[in-house]
């Protein structure tokens, strides 16, 4: 049978790559028997997503940093300072949400550069530099929060970012008790995957390039669509789509993107694959940190906006170990501390491995104390895998 | 009789698809000095690797005997033991510790579980006092000069009680004065009965030091040479470094049409604030249309840095001089600036700073060039598989596929890779780095085939090789360095061998 023959060859070939997607299968699927199917209830698996939106943000603009090899630890406080400037800019100063997002989100980015500038420019090790930024943005949290302590938002329109989910058409009488937008969205976006899909096929096959043979194209493409029409199904069943899910869907689609398929891309795994010969490649290196860590900031601040929104306000503990969260979802979605390695849809998974394990581990009313001692030993299974995978497959 | 304080018999020391040492056959007296000479990857530092036990017993075939005992090492402190030391060309002190923690690392005098500090400090006074070194033990290494870096190595070795100092090119980054007192401390110390075993390739200081002279060549012992009976000469000497016939055959070239000056390139130095001299001085060349200009030389003369400085300066020497190129004058202050103006640079170190291991043959290949196969900041991935497997044809890179990551490519498969890379850029002067460094002879030939097809179609070549049958095969004219320096142009025609290696020992 080639077909089966096919099958295990893609799987041994790309292990790395499908490891991670298997893990979280099989997650899903003990948590669901152990709590009777309780997990993946339409209302859970919303929660379930709501809940990993600001570190699945994080995590990807982590992804990026650790690919160049650097690290940074100011993201958490400096999500909880933006968040809580985000606040006060809709209570005290009166902005309208539409203008104080974009401010937060350009503060971030201006954030992110200052510490690209320290370490780009100045060449101090990024552990130290994003460091010294926790600190003095724990810092700047408590001061801005000094007077009033937690600043509750009032504004209904900044708290469905997090708490909200997208409209439903009304007046459809079929399917009564699914959200219809979102059922319409996921049909879409399945037409969508299989007509690239075939595009791309086509533009191969007429370049005369190796393509997948079709009976295991096809299949890959059955897959992933049940896969797209399950979620939808799922989210459907509850509230539909929830806005958090939406940012973090357009995040990840121009991350992966940019990482993908863009000269900035290339440039970026370059640089992280070896900086000598990306420099003498006629590569910037120092611009790509700037722009790595400007796209960081960028994300810290989108994270404490989802986070404050979430909350309906602003917290003086806002932010806390954020950062350690989105290293550890970018270290389990198989970014490789060696640098010049690892996917944003990666970490994203990771980041979802990481949420579940705790969701799971609460609808089964495990003691946080073990949670912890879990999802530690997760994270060290996750990269001793990596370790042990790196230099099979192609 | 003489009395061998060190036999090496018939070492065969192989790597994959090399033989370093072939029956190598080399014997020290005791309480001489001993120099041994050879062109590069003639086998002198593989041969000083099996002797201090980096290679352990059972990587090599043949019998190491100290003092008439066979030895069996498994590792660099089982030579210790015996009264060996070795000191490499890089220093392994550690540069934020103090002299006398340097002397005494790894063999601390203990007073119970405690290091005695006081004993310490006393000991490595007398070290010093015995190397002549006059600084205080406090002082750490770091605020240290090269030279006296070197001493303080000695005194380490010294402590530990040596009969058998081995030196790996000592002098390299030595000036004059530094370079004498190093040799005026290995006679004083050959009167105090310790064997000291040189490797250099500097003739004049061999001739002046040494009692005497083993030449190695290909991995085989040539001669042994004895000074006193006054066997010892610089033609001699390289005469028997350079001895080989010359049996590869090179590529002939269809046309040889030189054209007009593309670069030129007058007074250039460049000055490395880390090291805090110049790499380069005064250097002054030029280069060709539809010409192969060779930079002939020895390891660390400075070839590398004199390309580094054209292309870019990515290491931020400081530079000064005048660079032409096509015309126009041109200071180029990142490689992507010399790369736009049709400057190519493989490097030297492919897996260092040429490829990035992790990524496959296609995304190498189009690295340097990506906004040739992309429209407003996306790659089209199609094109680039065009590009690359059109590359993978023309140089026959011989790859399961261009997906295949570059990592798992034999060495003359990712030199191809390497440069296909440059090639992409679509330069006019295309600089290599030791471009066969590391390949096999099959390999070897088919690049040399590429470099006379690239000049045919009216590149120019500059390159950089330590090899000289491959300088005389390939080049048109040969510059060769020395110390930074250029000590002289030779065209091919008057080019011998003898002569190039006599500029380059200069």
């Amino acid at each position: 049978m080639s077909f089966i023959r096919n099958i295990q060859k893609a799987l041994k070939e790309n292990i790395r790559e499908y490891g991670m997607f298997i893990a979280l299968f099989a997650i899903m699927a003990i948590f669901t028997v152990t709590t009777d199917g309780l997990f993946i209830s339409s209302r859970n698996i919303s929660n379930l997503l709501n809940q990993t939106g600001y570190i699945a943000v994080l995590a990807v603009g982590m992804t990026l940093v650790i690919v160049i090899r650097h690290i940074d630890l100011s993201v958490g406080f400096l999500a909880g300072f933006l968040g809580a400037v985000a606040a006060i800019g809709l209570t005290q100063w009166n902005l309208p949400v539409y203008f104080a997002i974009p401010m937060v989100m350009i503060l971030g980015i201006f954030a992110g550069l200052l510490t690209g500038f320290l370490v780009a420019q100045l060449g101090i090790p990024s552990f130290v530099a994003s460091l010294a930024g926790m600190l003095v943005y724990r810092g700047s949290l408590l001061m801005v929060t000094l007077k009033t302590g937690t600043i509750v938002i009032p504004d209904e329109t900044f708290n469905a970012i997090g708490n909200g989910f997208i409209p439903d058409l009304i007046g459809l009488q079929i399917l009564p008790d699914m959200h219809k937008l979102t059922l319409i969205t996921g049909l879409l976006a399945i037409v969508f995957f299989v007509f690239s899909e075939f595009r791309n096929r086509k533009t191969k096959l007429s370049y005369d390039f190796e393509v997948l043979p079709i009976d295991m194209f096809l299949m890959k493409t059955l897959f992933v669509g049940a896969l797209i029409f399950a979620i939808t199904w799922i989210l459907a069943g509850y509230n539909g789509l929830s806005w958090t899910v939406v940012i973090i869907l357009i995040i990840v689609a121009i991350y992966h993107y940019v990482t993908n398929e863009t000269v900035l891309g290339r440039y970026i795994y370059a640089v992280g694959g070896n900086p000598e010969a990306a420099e003498l490649s006629g590569i910037n290196v120092k611009k790509i940190i700037f722009i790595v860590f400007g796209s960081m900031g960028m994300l810290s601040a989108l994270s404490g906006i989802l986070f404050a929104s979430r909350l309906r306000s602003a917290t003086t503990v806002a932010g806390t170990l954020f950062e350690l969260d989105a290293i550890a979802a970018a270290y389990v979605g198989g970014v490789s501390a060696a640098g010049g390695v690892g996917k944003v849809t990666g970490s994203i998974i990771g980041a979802l491995v990481m949420t579940s394990l705790t969701s799971g581990m609460n609808l089964m009313g495990i003691d946080i104390s073990s949670q912890y001692i879990v999802r530690g030993a997760v994270l060290a299974i996750a990269v001793i895998f990596d370790v042990t995978t790196r230099n099979r497959g192609k | 009789m003489t009395n061998h304080i060190l036999e090496m018999k018939n070492i065969t020391k192989e790597f994959p698809g090399v033989r370093a040492l072939d029956n190598v056959t080399f014997s020290v007296t005791e309480g001489e000095i001993h120099c041994v000479v050879g062109e590069n990857g003639a086998g002198k530092s593989t041969l000083m690797k099996v002797l201090s036990g980096v290679y352990p017993y059972g990587e090599y075939e043949g019998e190491i005997i100290i003092n008439g005992e066979i030895q069996r090492f498994s590792n660099i402190n089982d030579s210790k033991k015996v009264g060996i030391a070795i000191i490499y060309q890089e220093l392994a002190l550690i540069p934020e510790m103090t002299v006398y923690e340097n002397i005494f690392l790894g063999h601390e005098i203990k007073k119970g579980l405690s290091v005695n500090w006081n004993e310490t400090i006393r000991q490595a006074s007398q070290m010093l006092a015995k190397v002549g070194l006059d600084v205080n033990p406090d002082m750490k290494v770091r605020d240290l000069g090269v030279g006296k870096q070197q001493l303080i190595e000695i005194a380490k070795a010294l402590s530990m009680d040596v009969k058998l100092l081995l030196l790996d090119e000592p002098t390299s980054a030595l000036n004059e004065e530094d370079s004498e007192n190093l040799f005026a401390l290995l006679r004083d110390l050959k009167k105090q009965g310790v064997t000291s075993v040189l490797i250099s390739h500097k003739l004049k200081e061999v001739i002046g030091i040494a009692d005497t002279v083993t030449v190695l060549r290909d991995g085989q012992t040539i001669c042994t040479l004895d000074a006193k009976k006054g066997e010892v000469s610089e033609q001699v000497l390289i005469m028997h470094m350079v001895g080989r016939e010359i049996n590869n055959i090179y590529p002939d070239r269809k046309k040889r049409e030189i054209g007009e000056i593309v670069m030129e390139v007058k007074n250039w130095t460049a000055y490395d604030p880390r090291l805090g001299r110049n790499v380069i001085t005064n250097v002054n060349f030029n280069v060709r249309r539809g010409e192969i200009v060779s930079f002939a030389g020895l390891m660390g003369s400075g070839r590398t840095e004199l390309a580094l400085s054209l292309f870019g300066n990515p290491l931020n020497y400081r530079i000064d001089g005048e660079m032409v190129v096509k015309g126009r004058e041109r200071k180029f202050k990142h490689p992507k600036f010399a790369i736009g103006d049709g400057i190519a640079y493989v490097t030297e170190d492919r897996k260092g700073n040429g490829l990035i291991l992790i990524q496959d043959v296609k995304q190498n290949i189009t690295l340097a060039n990506l906004r040739e196969i992309s429209i407003r900041g996306v790659v089209n991935s199609n094109r680039e598989i065009l590009v690359a497997k059109d590359y993978k044809d023309s140089l026959d890179i011989r790859t399961p596929s261009i997906e295949q990551r570059v990592l798992n490519l034999s060495g003359g498969n990712q030199q191809k890779v390497s440069v296909a890379k440059w090639l992409f850029v679509k330069p006019d002067i295309l600089i290599l780095d030791e471009p066969t460094r590391g390949i096999d002879v099959g390999a070897k030939y088919e690049i040399y085939q590429i470099m006379n097809r690239l000049v045919e179609q009216g590149m120019s070549i500059i390159m950089i090789s330590s090899e000289l049958p491959e300088v005389l095969g390939m080049s048109d004219r040969i510059y060769v360095v020395s110390s930074g320096r250029i000590s002289g142009e030779v065209s091919t025609k008057e080019a011998t061998q003898e002569k190039i290696m006599q500029l380059a020992t200069n």
